[in-house]
């Protein structure tokens, strides 16, 4: 008999997902769950008595759940199925995820609804493939609390050693991926041993497991904790909708982490506007709420009208969320046709919607062994490190500090094909390089044009964007350009990357962030000088396309982006100024093609090889695209 | 959170996904208690508004109780009102068993009804713990266009990441009470005051437990005349809600037939 609910209390329900190898007794370590607590329908026992017989097999306690007519006919779970059952201290919802490997995606569709997992193991078999997977699953899902049930010990004589064996097996695997498991419990589904009485307590006289003395399976459930929401984290409101049914503009979402209280000033990005709460409006309510919690839907209004649409993400000013429109993944990947590099996919990051492209793919991780090899590609049901790229500027947080707006989905056409956690290792927050700071700047007109100036001096000004590895040649080259330009008569300068970090740039370090500042800063000068009519060199690394992308906005027209091209294995053999021997050795952090990312250009206006070219070679390709670009009747657009 | 809060958050989400994401859209109002807490739940999720119509589709063999409910509450709730009819059971594949038959017509008079507006996607009130079917649906579930539904190929759905993109001609049924189970619905009717129909209180000893056409839906042993009284024998119940639905227990696989063919 279930035990009677408290009246007029509310409960506790946790979602537990019970995962692990196909066949390795999932199901029927469920039905057996639910029979030996009472939560079966009268007849249920009977009719699966029924059904088992006209199938000629014993009693089959994966029956219960196993619904469908396909699944009965073929002994496995197709899809992920939910039941409910409930205990003295809360109630459970049991998601029985399948096993096989094909289905995978309702693996994910179950267990990422979890607060709590059971990986069952069988104990004649062992560890398997499957096992690994989806341990590593939970892991990546979020599931934190794992308990391991080690089933039909009946099939290995109830052995302590066997156990013991696979007890290490499991622990040594989860131990590798951070996973600690709760409890470790052998089992027989079949005679509903240590399921939801302990073995050792029943005083039967079989003590088929009497040296083992902690919990039985259901004793674990009930010492999982409680399911908690991030309050005490930043605010995080994905806008879900905005609603007009009167006058007020209603803004529509839920608290995915924080708290947020009417009187708040919220940050909505990426558009970077601001705009206090004045209301939170609940409906049927008189009483005026003042405050609203992660997991609650809300409705706020606000003190301004400002354009706030669906997509973007409110957070208080002072912890906003990351800007950037480059990111790192650790995906899962669910389509037939595999992930490869250079093809788009839809975001959907929170209620956030954005075209991105696979700019690189990292690694490709073996869940057997958990080894990252390289790949062009991640497979179905492979798991990859991805570098992720989009065109518009994402509002978003890492997985590891904010796990709710840390993580998304990608889409293919019409189908949902990827699930994948964010990491910013390596790539700069670029929120300060978007706000524009001071609210009152008005631009005043020059009275002296471009074309003035380009009459005065004979050639058009521009930038040429020098961007290549350490030891690729930039500075060599910029300077012999520079003087081969300055002798042909060109008004001509070059901003070199360690002239200009020992003035304007003196306070900056080399962390990502600081890194991207160097090149907004740099960015700004060389569109100065191009517009004040000099050809502008600049000699940067400048790794990320992001930072290029702005440099080429603050130029206005005039920008050239010349990619200084020679492999990783040429620059750390030429190695001018000991560097690579240095970042190599761990003595220098952050270290671009080692230890951080260089992104190549995508469409330069020239590429210099040079590897293929000697120095003459290489000065002559770029005075020679000068000579054609920066003629007096130029266009000084791009090339 | 409390788990009502968070079932009703939860809920509320999922509407507004499918109010932002799907158009044009539809509410089935069954008139039962799981679909009034739905018109409820939409109400609070839109700030006191229905922005979309609700659907009756009806078999003309209702209870006149529900009949009343329906006049009364669509006037009170300000609901925009859609009802349809059903064709005649001779219309119906006579393969299925009489009761599963009689409830097919259902799914045709809704598939006709769905066809004349054009509804991308309809919100339907089915929930988990119903039946073992239903625990397997998603809550964004794809049907194509005879709306059919494939549930050997489901979308996989995590992280509140809904299927919201479909080739033309494909519908969607929305499920936002997916997650509650009965005692939930009834619960939440009594904290929030929901009117339902009468018939789910006990007269003579007998009450409804579930609504359905009145051919084929018998009421159970009850003296429950109150919420309170409702929620304490649920509590201790281990019979299903769907006992009394005849076309569940023709044959072993008739409800799963049913559904597949497009009924809720």
């Amino acid at each position: 008999m279930s035990p009677r609910l408290p009246l007029g209390s509310e409960r506790e329900a946790l979602k537990i997902v019970i995962v692990g190898h196909v066949d390795h007794g999932k199901s029927t370590l469920i039905g057996r769950l639910l029979y030996e607590t009472g939560s079966l329908p009268p007849g249920k026992v009977e009719e699966l008595k029924a059904v088992s017989a006209r199938r000629r097999m014993a009693i089959e306690w994966s029956f219960v759940l196993d619904a469908f007519q396909a699944e009965r006919d073929q002994a496995v779970t197709i899809d992920t199925t939910q039941i409910w059952f409930k205990t003295a201290a809360r109630d459970y919802v049991i998601i029985d995820a399948p096993g096989h490997r094909e289905f995978l995606k309702n693996m994910v569709s179950g267990a990422a609804a979890a607060d709590a997992a059971v990986l069952v193991v069988d104990a004649a078999e062992g560890v398997r493939e499957q096992t690994r997977r989806h341990g590593y699953l939970l892991h990546l899902l979020g599931v934190r609390q794992v308990a391991v049930a080690v089933s039909k010990m009946d099939l290995v004589d109830y052995g302590e050693a066997r156990f013991a064996e696979v007890s290490r097996e499991i622990t040594h695997y989860l131990g590798e991926i951070g996973v600690v498991p709760t409890f470790i419990v052998p089992i027989s589904g079949r005679d509903g041993d240590n399921v939801a009485v302990n073995k050792a307590t029943t005083g039967k006289d079989d003590a088929t497991m009497a040296w083992y003395d902690g919990p039985c399976l259901l004793e674990a459930l009930e010492r999982f904790g409680s399911v908690t929401r991030p309050v005490d984290q930043p605010l995080r409101l994905p806008v879900q909708d905005v609603y007009k049914f009167d006058q007020r503009r209603i803004v529509a979402g839920r608290i995915e982490s924080g708290i947020l209280r009417v009187g708040d000033r919220l940050l909505f990005s990426p558009s970077n506007r601001t705009a206090r709460v004045k209301s939170i409006e609940v409906w049927s309510s008189d009483a005026e709420c003042l405050e609203a919690r992660a997991g609650q839907s809300v409705a706020i209004t606000l003190d301004e009208q400002v354009f706030v649409e669906r997509g973007e993400m409110a957070s208080h000013e002072e912890l906003p969320p990351m800007l950037s429109t480059v990111f790192r993944a650790t995906l899962f990947w669910l389509a037939q046709e595999p992930l490869e590099v250079d093809r788009t996919y839809k975001l959907k990051l929170g209620t956030r919607e954005a075209r991105v492209r696979v700019q690189s793919i990292e690694r490709v991780i073996d869940t057997d062994t958990l080894a990252g090899n390289p790949a062009d590609r991640v497979e179905r049901n492979g798991v990859g490190e991805v570098v992720l790229r989009c065109r518009e500027i994402l509002a978003l947080d890492e997985y590891r500090d904010l796990a709710r707006s840390g993580r998304f989905a990608l889409v293919e056409d019409y189908d949902t094909v990827a699930g994948g956690v964010i990491s910013m290792e390596g790539y700069p927050d670029q929120r300060h390089a978007f706000g524009v700071k001071s609210e009152n700047l008005t631009s005043v007109e020059h009275r002296v044009t471009a074309p003035h100036r380009t009459e005065r001096n004979g050639h058009c000004g521009g930038v040429l964007w020098f961007t290549g590895l350490s030891g690729s040649g930039k500075s060599t080259l910029a300077m012999a350009v520079e003087q081969r330009l300055f002798n042909k008569g060109y008004h001509v300068y070059v901003l070199d990357g360690d002239n200009v970090r020992g003035g304007l740039n003196a306070n900056l370090g080399f962390s990502p962030e600081d890194r991207a500042e160097n090149i907004r800063r740099v960015g700004e000068v060389a569109g100065l000088f191009a517009d004040s009519g000099v050809i502008c060199i600049s000699a940067f690394i400048s790794p990320y396309r992001a930072d290029r992308v702005r440099a080429r906005a603050a130029a206005k027209g005039g920008f050239h982006e010349i990619f200084i091209k020679a492999g990783l294995e040429a620059c750390e053999r030429r190695d001018p100024k000991g560097l690579y021997r240095k970042a190599r050795a761990g003595e220098i952090a952050d270290f671009t093609g080692i230890s951080a990312p260089y992104e190549p250009p995508s469409k330069a206006e020239l590429v210099v090889d040079t590897e293929a070219a000697d120095i003459e070679e290489s000065v002559r390709q770029v005075v020679d695209y000068v000579e054609r670009k920066f003629a007096r009747h130029c266009n000084p657009g791009r090339a | 959170m409390l788990h009502l809060d968070e079932l009703e958050a939860q809920s509320i989400y999922i509407l507004r996904e499918a109010y932002s994401q799907i158009d044009p859209l539809a509410m089935l109002w069954s008139l039962g208690k799981d679909s009034n807490v739905m018109v409820w739940l939409a109400k609070k999720a839109f700030c006191g508004h229905v922005p979309f119509p609700v659907v009756h589709v009806d078999t003309g063999k209702k209870f006149q109780e529900m009949y009343e409910f329906r006049d009364r509450y669509a006037a009170e709730w300000d609901l925009q009102l859609i009802t349809g009819d059903c064709p005649p059971v001779e219309e119906v594949d006579a393969s299925l068993p009489p009761a599963a038959r009689s409830a097919a017509r259902k799914t045709l008079g809704l598939k006709a009804l769905l066809e004349e507006h054009g509804f991308k996607g309809v919100i339907a009130g089915i929930r988990r713990d119903e039946q073992a079917t239903r625990a397997k649906e998603r809550v964004f579930s794809p049907r194509d266009e005879s709306g059919t539904w494939d549930f050997r190929d489901q979308p996989p759905e995590f992280w509140d990441q809904y299927k919201t993109d479909f080739p033309p001609g494909a519908h969607i049924r929305i499920h936002p009470l997916l997650h509650w189970t009965e005692i939930d619905i009834w619960r939440y009717i009594e904290r929030e005051n929901i009117p339902i129909v009468p018939l789910y209180f006990a007269r003579d000893g007998k009450r409804y437990r579930s609504l359905g056409d009145q051919d084929i839906t018998s009421p159970i042993e009850s003296q429950a005349v109150t919420l309170e009284e409702i929620i304490e024998e649920l509590a201790t119940t281990t019979t299903s809600e769907r006992a009394g639905r005849a076309m569940d227990h023709e044959r072993e696989d008739a409800f799963e037939r049913l559904r597949a063919s497009g009924y809720m």
